[in-house]
């Protein structure tokens, strides 16, 4: 029972394991929610879900394997004068217009929306010909056929109609591609590391009461060494040109770091590593800095973090005088190499999209450079790259 | 079989309800999550009372050991008697001091059991209490006793989403994230907690605050509790819906809109616009 539904789930990347599956069913067992479908939405929505973030993936499998159950409300009467208000509201741009004509014509596609309408006659998912949601005929919500007509996606519409796993009002909380900087944080964290150092010199007083109470009352001092925080690191941003997109991602990894670091050591650079970097953003020209100078002072235990979308020409890479900035001596490639050899502990971070890189030729190269320390920055990418950084070395 | 339909003092979405109620009658923790101020502690309160048991209330904080929810030894004492000879030094179990969980695992009736705001603890902290709270029974290693519970308690914990979770620990629980209520029922909400209210106050204030919801930008959104406490500020200081409902340029504010907006960047920015939207006014 409900198998389908279960491994649909999955699919979707709905973390359910087969402990919440038979939850769900001991649920239904005990009959918490066993004659209408609302309360099943909602029992197994609290059994099967654990996180906000997978609401809205779960809205949609529902509505995707019980669509049908229960007829909203008879589409002939209720939903067409909306839906053609809807219609009339529609702005069109002069593609949109030439695309109409693919299907035959405003006139034609007006006509057959009308016929289609008469014919059908419950809700309708999925699929190419009916009105529904997230077909790929031209009528319906959320579909795919370019010359589409939208009806009854704008929230205020029709409300009434709308089941309410189709209401998706989780969407907000569906962060695959959006990173918090809660997220941030938590990937960070990885990176800090409380390692005790040097000699015992903190009186713990919990262990001197507990074994001086097992000592039979006398008194037996512990000490503990001192905790520090010993995570020391360097992070370099990329700012301008191709990363203006990215920006605010990158102030928001930039904002978490600040609190979870002491020893946060901050640059800028502008999408290639030459031989100098910024200090201070609206400072460019007066605070620079030589890469020769920064391996000098910040030995080989510091880690190195790079945020930048890599793209770029090939040429800024690897040839002098490819910098966008300044003439440069000796290409990109060469300090690149200069800082990942000085700093073992290194990872790039890369805004753009995993799935993009191969169409990016500088991707591809800085990924040879950097031995392909180069993580997404999503909450699995900062993972991977803390994983990365707390491994070397 | 024991079913929670909320309060005479708290309305329960039929979503809760069902959730609240799968909770209760599979015995599985209840994991709830929202927005701050939506009721998330309350709704314990609210259970136990609606359900005639009684509430165990565990609260967290970053300290917090998931031990000292089991027992804790209090060896000082112990020390202390060892020094004057105390007769009572010889039984450790005397130095055993319960916690809220054993608490909970002893009492008559199985009782409502609340451990709140989990995520303030250490991240190891849910780890710690797995077990714990999967076959409801622990060990005491000072006595060599194992305490089992007379009834599972029923369990509601709450999270504000500062750490994440983990897997283990959600795979056992029920999950019910409450979102924000709609119009309607905040009507409700409104109408349990002040009967007596004049409709077209409450149409006033629901109004002003959905629309201080709705500007872009806030720290922190006004929710419930606040709504709850401007209303009865209102209330006291006996102002009237015309009040309210003045539009008038120069009053933009509403009044006592320090018991909405808890930040002084909200605010600040509440007036920026406020001020914005008259001098547009002015222009016009």
């Amino acid at each position: 029972m409900f198998f389908s539904f279960f491994a649909e789930l999955r699919e979707a990347r709905v973390p359910v394991s087969l402990r919440e599956y038979l939850t769900l069913m001991e649920a239904m067992q005990k009959r918490i929610a066993a004659f209408n479908i609302e309360d099943f939405y909602f029992l197994a929505r609290t059994a099967l879900v654990k996180d906000e973030r997978h609401l809205d993936r779960f809205d949609r499998v529902f509505g995707h394997c019980f669509r049908g159950i229960e007829t909203p409300t008879d589409p002939t009467t209720a939903i067409p004068e909306s839906w053609l208000r809807k219609i009339a509201e529609r702005f069109l741009t002069q593609e949109e217009e030439q695309l109409i004509e693919s299907l035959g014509g405003w006139e034609q596609l007006m006509e057959t929306l009308r016929r289609r309408l008469a014919e059908q006659r419950s809700r309708h998912q999925g699929g190419n010909k009916w009105i529904g949601t997230a077909g790929t005929s031209p009528f319906g919500a959320f579909g795919y056929n370019p010359e589409g007509v939208r009806i009854g996606q704008h929230e205020s519409r029709n409300r009434s109609g709308v089941k309410v796993w189709d209401r998706r009002e989780f969407r907000t909380l569906d962060d695959t591609v959006e990173l918090g900087t809660r997220h941030i944080k938590l990937g960070l964290r990885r990176l800090r590391q409380f390692a005790r150092e040097g000699a015992a010199e903190e009186l713990d007083l919990d262990d001197t009461v507990k074994s001086t109470a097992h000592n039979a009352g006398w008194l037996d001092l512990r000490l503990v060494p001192e905790r520090h925080n010993v995570v020391k690191l360097l992070l370099f941003l990329d700012v301008g040109g191709s990363m203006e997109d990215h920006v605010r991602v990158c102030e928001e990894l930039f904002s978490a770091a600040r609190s979870e670091f002491k020893h946060l050591i901050h640059f800028y650079f502008h999408n290639c590593v030459y031989d100098w970097v910024w200090r201070d953003l609206r400072r460019r020209q007066v605070e620079q800095v030589s890469i020769m100078e920064l391996i000098r002072t910040y030995d080989r235990s510091y880690r190195i973090v790079l945020v930048g979308d890599a793209s770029m020409s090939p040429y800024e890479i690897e040839k002098e005088g490819g910098s966008v900035e300044r003439w440069n001596d000796e290409p990109g490639e060469v300090w690149l190499r200069r800082l990942f050899d000085a700093y073992p502990r290194a990872a790039w971070l890369n805004p753009v999209p995993e799935k993009h890189w191969p169409g990016t030729a500088s991707i591809g190269m800085i990924r040879r450079i950097t031995e392909d320390r180069m993580f997404p920055l999503t909450l699995d990418g900062i993972d991977r790259a803390m994983r990365s950084l707390k491994r070397r070395g | 079989m024991l079913r929670f339909e909320g309060t005479d003092t708290y309305v329960a979405t039929q979503d809760l309800q069902v959730a609240v109620n799968a909770a209760i009658a599979l015995e599985r923790p209840l994991l709830v999550k929202g927005e701050p101020g939506t009721g998330k502690t309350i709704l314990a309160h609210e259970i136990a009372r609606g359900i005639a048991r009684d509430l165990i209330t565990w609260h967290i904080k970053s300290t917090t050991k998931a031990q000292q929810g089991l027992y804790e030894y209090d060896a000082v004492s112990r020390l202390r008697d060892g020094q004057l000879g105390d007769e009572r030094v010889h039984d450790i179990a005397n130095y055993i001091v319960p916690g809220k969980l054993w608490e909970a695992f002893e009492a008559r009736q199985a009782p409502v059991l609340l451990i709140d705001e989990i995520d303030k603890a250490d991240i190891e902290f849910p780890n710690d209490l797995l077990l714990e709270l999967d076959r409801m029974e622990f060990y005491v290693y000072e006595t060599r006793r194992t305490v089992q519970a007379r009834q599972r308690p029923i369990v509601i914990i709450t999270s504000n989403n500062e750490k994440e979770l983990p897997d283990a620990f959600l795979r056992r629980c029920f999950f019910h994230y409450i979102r924000f209520p709609d119009r309607e029922t905040m009507q409700r909400i409104i109408d349990v907690h002040y009967p007596d209210l004049k409709h077209e106050l409450v149409h006033e204030a629901l109004t002003i605050f959905y629309d201080i919801r709705q500007i872009a930008g806030l720290k922190k959104k006004p929710s419930t509790s606040e709504l709850l406490d401007w209303i009865k500020l209102l209330l006291v200081e006996d102002i009237s819906p015309e009040v309210l409902r003045t539009r008038d340029p120069a009053k933009l504010i509403p009044p006592l809109h320090g018991a909405l907006l808890k930040n002084e960047e909200d605010v600040h920015l509440f007036e920026r616009l406020a001020f914005l939207h008259r001098r547009e006014r002015g222009g016009s």
